[in-house]
């Protein structure tokens, strides 16, 4: 017998303004595995994953993580888990360092976060203010925080936004690392994805849709 | 080791105090607002001392409330739009520190240089000597709480684009009762009566709005930031 | 305890058809208490010793400002209601009590006014009733502000029925505030209304008056929030059947 997934939805509705945004029956998320949440624009992947981080309450259904419900078990959901999402939460007026050491979930040493840094390509810019970075800069400061995190989940909400192809080859490398350590992720983005294991989940928001298996 | 909870509320103020830091001007403007705004009543009435002197505590306190009012708007509003604000809700801590951090920084930025320049206003305005510990005592409370209850209107309009005008609209009917007991300290002060009975009354408002409004800030802002 | 009927309060199409049948009785009851409070207080009731017939105002004076109170509190608790137990229907009341409390209110402010003028000879005068009553006015202005800022429905509930809540919290505050203010001030006491030493023949028409404005507010809140309902739940079955007949009904007329 196993034990559960770590991410069991059910019957998970989600209505804005009379019109059902989120429509999902069933899913199921294992470790290891890397979920890609794919469909047109306003299609609702956003809204669910903003579900999945309860930054948003579901109208129906539940959501459960190693079988408990997230409702109940919130503070240690909500530490396995890290959510990156379009707006990247990296302060512009605060350097490179100092954003991921704010990011960061554990007390680091500067050596781990200069190590992060340089891992994403952004070697001699950690004390430089994040407005004088371009936007694709930015965005690897932002993902620089899944190097330093020991999350065991990751919701990751259109990550490639911004990134040159370089930046796309070192994230995919970060999601396979991740998910053979022990992890899962769930990305919501239009990108191809040259990863291993990649399971589709199409969302086309009104409709109802069933998971891939 | 993970980030505790206590540590929140310091980690919050250090930050928020940082990120003003780094935008000097910014911080600042509040505090130029009430020193040239102070010039505007002269302007506009007489410049005779003894007019000026009686309205001089009014003045002074209508003027701190407008400059607290008007810069509490941006205490979320820059999370809000980077993303910060969604990182903080889904964060693994009860939201009270944090958000009781954030407004503390606040007032160290706004309240705290407004009390510590109004005797120069009272100077400008030709205040009487005897008000000038009162009116600096009826400040410093009394900014806490313009910043704490600024900052509940602040939550309700986050998601607002211009939320500024409706924030002082929301915001105003709340503020009455602190401008009455501040005012009053004043002018208790300067009629020589005992001015510490309406300052009790302040601190005893301040205490009430550091209990309840971290509460109501978080609540608003889990409820309606997102959407 | 059986608790359906509370649920049911929740259907707007239970809480629609009841008002179909209910509210016109209601508004005669309404109409015919107002039209003898006020034939009987402006007409038959005596003269004030000291204010003459200018007192007659506060026979919509103080209904006015009960129901401008008592109308912020359910407007607030329609919100905490909305709140703890989501029900729509709750949240579409606290709209519908918004507009009319703020109304209210002003009519009261109004009617001050014109009793201010010949009993002080100024037709505003900052005493402690009528200042707590022009904050209370904000405070509504404060909430259908807030209620028309937002675009989503959800969080345009949430946010108004939080604010009424904090506005609620605040009214003791405010008014215990300004009725010291005044006091510290003013030495004279003028009172706005002298209700507890009141004659019984000036009070009956009164009480008259305060009971057919509650009547009438009820009225108007049902009417608001049947207009909301159907504006809400345009997209709905039974509105559409709704609109048909009406539709069809002045189709048949026309032939």
């Amino acid at each position: 017998m196993g034990h559960p997934s770590l991410i069991t939805i059910e019957n998970l509705r989600f209505e804005r303004d009379d019109t059902t945004v989120v429509s999902c029956d069933q899913l199921h998320l294992d470790v290891g595995e890397i979920l890609q949440v794919e469909g047109p624009n306003g299609s609702g992947k956003t809204t669910l994953l903003r579900l999945l981080t309860t930054a948003l309450q579901p109208s129906e259904g539940t959501i459960l993580y190693c079988g408990k419900s997230i409702a109940q078990c919130r503070l240690e959901y909500l530490s396995d888990i890290l959510f990156i999402g379009h707006q990247s939460a990296v302060k512009l007026m605060l350097t490179a360092e100092e954003n991921l050491l704010w990011m960061a979930t554990s007390e680091l040493s500067s050596t781990a976060v200069l190590d992060a840094l340089e891992a994403l390509g952004l070697a001699g810019y950690s004390d430089i203010p994040c407005y004088k970075l371009s936007a694709g800069q930015q965005r690897r400061v932002a993902l620089a925080r899944l190097l330093v995190s020991d999350a065991r989940l990751w919701y990751l909400d259109e990550p490639f936004t911004a990134l040159d192809r370089d930046g796309v080859k070192l994230l995919e490398r970060c999601m396979s690392d991740h998910v053979s350590s022990g992890g899962a992720v769930v990305v919501a983005t239009h990108q191809d994805l040259d990863v291993q294991g990649v399971r589709h989940y199409p969302v086309l928001g009104e409709t109802l849709l069933r998971a891939c298996p | 080791m993970r980030k505790q909870a206590s540590n929140s509320f310091y980690a919050y103020l250090r930050r928020d105090l940082l990120l003003s830091y780094r935008r000097l001007g910014e911080a600042a403007s509040p505090l130029i607002f009430f020193v040239m705004a102070s010039t505007l009543v002269p302007l506009g009435m007489t410049p005779d001392l003894a007019s000026l002197a009686k309205i001089a505590p009014g003045i002074i306190w209508v003027l701190a409330l407008l400059a607290t009012m008007l810069s509490v708007g941006g205490l979320f509003a820059g999370d809000y739009q980077d993303g910060s604000l969604e990182q903080l809700l889904i964060s693994p801590q009860i939201l009270v520190m944090p958000v009781l951090g954030k407004v503390t920084a606040h007032w160290l930025i706004t309240g705290l240089p407004l009390t510590l320049v109004s005797p120069l206003l009272g100077l400008m305005l030709s205040m009487p000597e005897a008000g000038y510990l009162p009116m600096m005592a009826s400040l410093a409370l009394g900014t806490a709480c313009l910043s704490l209850l600024g900052a509940v209107g602040a939550a309700l309009t986050v998601s607002l684009h211009k939320g500024g005008m409706l924030l002082a609209l929301i915001v105003m009917p709340l503020y009455m009762p602190v401008i009455i007991f501040g005012g009053a300290t004043v002018q208790y002060g300067i009629d020589g009566l005992i001015w510490t009975a309406p300052l009790a009354i302040l601190g005893a408002m301040l205490a009430a709005a550091i209990a309840l409004c971290p509460l109501a800030i978080a609540s608003v802002l889990r409820l309606t930031s997102i959407n | 305890m059986n608790w359906v009927w509370f649920y049911r309060l929740a259907s707007p199409l239970w809480f629609y058809q009841t008002t179909t049948r209910w509210l016109p009785w209601l508004g005669l009851l309404a109409f015919i208490l107002l039209a003898t409070g006020l034939v009987w207080g402006l007409g038959f009731a005596p003269q004030d010793a000291k204010q003459g017939n200018s007192f007659r105002i506060i026979y919509m004076h103080v209904p006015a400002s009960f129901l401008a109170l008592a109308g912020y509190f359910l407007m607030a608790t329609a919100g905490a209601i909305g709140l703890i137990w989501k029900m729509k229907l709750s949240y579409m009341v606290m709209k519908a009590a918004a507009p009319i409390g703020a109304a209210l209110t002003f009519l009261a402010l109004f009617t001050g006014a014109v009793w201010g003028k010949p009993t002080w000879g100024s037709y505003w005068v900052w005493d402690a009733r009528i200042t707590s009553m022009l904050i209370l006015l904000f405070l509504y202005f404060g909430v259908l502000a807030l209620q028309y800022a937002f675009h989503n429905e959800e969080a345009s509930n949430k946010a108004s029925a939080i604010l009424a809540l904090i506005g609620t919290v605040n009214i003791p505050i405010i008014y215990k505030s300004v009725d010291w203010w005044y006091t510290l001030h003013q030495p004279s006491t003028i009172k706005l209304t002298s209700a507890p030493s009141m004659h019984p023949d000036m009070f009956q028409p009164l009480l008259v008056m305060i009971l057919g404005f509650y009547c009438f507010y009820i009225v108007a809140l049902c009417l608001f929030t049947r207009v909301e309902i159907l504006r809400r739940e345009r997209k709905t079955g039974w509105v559409g059947d709704l609109v048909g007949e009406l539709n069809g009904s002045t189709e048949g007329k026309r032939q």
